[in-house]
């Protein structure tokens, strides 16, 4: 079958530094300028156009990118990541409504929150086998809706309204419905966590990581503290999900419970793996695809969500690496291990 | 507080009993699953939640009750029930085994690890729950109610209901037949082999595809009989029950200790206990995170939940 990665790997690496700066330099245009494209086939029918890049489809982006060092790049299987958007969502809300910090005060603020109950609820968890560290992530997210939803002063079912828009800086002001202003900063955002996650990989920390994805027990052997490792992997995942949450209050400007339930959860999860775990283009381009799928087939309304279910199945089936897989030389590895 | 908890003990304790029982059927189709092919049935949910709905279809349209009709009683009674029962079961085995066909059998053959399957597993699921939500218009629908549900006994001060007697009875049946079949049968032997260590399974002759799609089978066999007795204790469903009974049956399933039939028997009644007792004292808001957190304490210290995993004991 045709492989879009290794093809893509080819180019790239055939290219001198100025073909590599012009490559990305270009890719980052077309990026920035699809808010432009609202009036093409790109139009999505019911949802405004422009809102839909915001979220779901960058938004996704971001998390999956998150979700990716969790899942893809150490092999841990995380079914409650909502748990660290709503986090960073509740502080942002929270901190917003009830004190003068704005967005950019707030959210390092989220982020430390984030990390800090991925600290919490990772050093306990990861100490078990990856099946319970799926079931318990699971319950993680829903303990934290569930509290959201009953506690007086996180606004119980209501939720929190009235959350800040970001305060401008450098002259562009974020008003409400500016859905451009919102995408192009998330657009950095997301080019930061694939600059974080990117430079992380080729280091130990990367390396520890694809030790521990492929034999946890032999890279303990070979003195890879793995403990340590899977709890910074979990931290670091957390970190962009609560980054991803103080975004999303701030742009909603009202949350609510119901904005945090395990099917968001399983939708990142379904980003990572359906666009290909472990390679970051893939999960990006899964997010993009199953952030704008559901709203682009609205047409269908009432059915979209069985359609989107449907190209789940029969995309798994067919392509069960995902869209871009890790490269060819990992997959070896990982083949050779599990005959 | 204590002195309330005193006086309605029993009475919560057989609440909490019958939805153990519950619990435990679905927890069979996920740990059957799991004991044989290591994986997660993302779909036995909706499985379930087809049962119940097979249940309300023999009630409703076959037998032609509506809520004004009267009480079945007797030979008729009985014929409802058993019909009703079996057809949920029939629907829920059946669509087991396409959902183990459609989702997993291809995946299974490549090797493809344990997230790609859980993937398809979960784009089946939603298909199911999506279908059904589409064909009831996002509405509950409602199960008339064919029997009388009186009280046939006392103990201490609770009632005894007869339809909770009905479902923890037929409950230990179906669970005496499943123990049965899985260690007497040759059926059963083949699936405990397969779990043991499916390449000397293989290689001793055992028709893999065989293996799995019987243990999806009996699994959704299981699960379906829950449906029904969901659909007799709280009379009404609707396309979404699935998620939250799913979570927790398969929470009481992780508790015993996945893949360990006797395992999800008392892990299914721990937790059926436990929910119970602990809406009573916290208010029905909580109970899932009081389920949860028993949970991560359990696994925190008996990390193969409490009574081991695996259909057979031993682990390759």
């Amino acid at each position: 079958m045709f492989n879009l990665r290794d093809k893509g790997a080819e180019i790239w690496e055939s290219q001198g530094r100025v073909g590599r700066v012009a490559i990305a330099v270009g890719a980052v245009a077309i990026v920035a300028a699809l808010p432009f494209m609202g009036g093409t086939f790109l139009n999505t029918p019911v949802a405004d156009y422009e809102s839909v890049l915001v979220y779901p489809i960058a938004m996704f982006v971001l998390m999956a990118i998150g979700l990716n060092i969790v899942i893809g790049k150490s092999g841990l299987l995380d079914l409650g990541y909502v748990a660290f958007f709503a986090i960073g969502a509740y502080t942002m809300g929270l901190l917003g409504t009830k004190t003068d910090l704005n967005t950019w005060e707030i959210l390092p603020i989220g982020i430390a929150m984030a990390m800090f109950s991925g600290i919490i609820l990772g050093v306990p968890a990861l100490k078990l086998r990856g099946d319970y560290l799926a079931i318990i992530t699971l319950g993680f997210g829903e303990i934290v809706r569930i509290v959201a939803l009953n506690l007086g002063a996180l606004g119980r079912s209501e939720g929190i309204q009235g959350i800040p828009t970001p305060p401008g800086i450098f002259g562009i002001e974020y008003a409400f419905d500016s859905h451009r202003i919102y995408y192009w900063t998330l657009l950095i955002l997301i080019m930061f966590a694939i600059w974080m996650v990117r430079r992380l990989s080729v280091r130990r920390a990367g390396r520890a990581w694809e030790s521990i994805r492929q034999d946890e027990d032999v890279a303990e052997l070979m003195g890879v503290p793995t403990f340590k490792y899977k709890v910074w992997a979990f931290v670091l995942g957390a970190s962009v999900g609560g980054a991803a949450g103080v975004f999303y209050a701030s742009k909603t400007l009202f949350i609510a419970p119901d904005n945090f339930t395990l099917q968001i959860s399983i939708l990142i999860l379904a980003c990572v793996v359906f666009g290909g775990m472990g390679n970051i283009w893939g999960v990006i381009l899964g997010a993009v695809i199953l952030g704008y799928l559901p709203d682009r087939i609205r047409f269908i309304s009432d059915a979209r969500l069985l359609v989107f279910g449907l190209v789940l199945v029969i995309m798994m089936n067919l392509r069960p690496d995902g869209l871009l897989p890790r490269k060819k030389r990992e997959k070896v590895i990982v083949k050779k291990e599990r005959s | 507080m204590i002195g309330n908890f005193l006086d309605q003990f029993w009475s919560l304790t057989f609440g909490g009993l019958s939805l153990g029982f519950i619990y435990i059927l679905i927890a069979l189709g996920y740990t059957m699953v799991y004991g044989v092919l290591r994986m997660i049935n993302f779909a036995n949910s909706e499985i379930f939640m087809v049962g119940t709905f097979a249940t309300i279809i023999i009630i409703r349209d076959v037998f032609k009750f509506t809520q004004l009709s009267e009480y079945a009683t007797g030979f008729r009674l009985w014929l409802i029930l058993g019909t009703a029962l079996i057809f949920a079961m029939l629907v829920s085995g059946v669509l087991s085994v396409v959902v183990e066909i459609v989702a997993y059998r291809r995946l299974r053959r490549m090797n493809s690890g344990i997230l790609a399957p859980l993937i398809s597993a979960i784009g089946v699921s939603m298909v199911l729950a999506e279908s059904v939500r589409i064909l009831t218009d996002s509405r509950p629908v409602a199960s008339p109610r064919a029997m009388e549900k009186k009280f046939i006994g006392q103990f201490f001060d609770a009632g005894i209901r007869i339809d909770n007697t009905i479902i923890v009875i037929s409950t230990l049946i179906l669970f005496v037949i499943l123990i049965t079949f899985v260690n007497k049968t040759r059926m059963g032997k083949a699936i405990r082999a397969v779990s043991m260590n499916p390449n000397a399974a293989r290689l001793m002759g055992i028709n893999i595809d065989g293996v799995v799609s019987a243990t999806f089978l009996v699994g959704g066999l299981m699960t379906g009989a829950a449906g029904f007795f969901y659909a007799l204790k709280y009379e009404n469903t609707s396309s979404n029950i699935g998620f939250e009974l799913g979570i927790a049956a398969f929470t009481a399933a992780i508790l015993g200790g996945i893949g360990n039939i006797k395992g999800a028997f008392y892990g299914g009644l721990a937790l059926g206990l436990l929910e119970t007792y602990a809406s009573f004292f916290l208010g029905t808001q909580w109970k899932a995170v009081t389920v949860f957190v028993v949970l991560i304490l359990v696994l925190y210290t008996k990390p193969n939940g409490l009574f081991g995993e695996a259909l057979t004991q031993t682990r390759a």
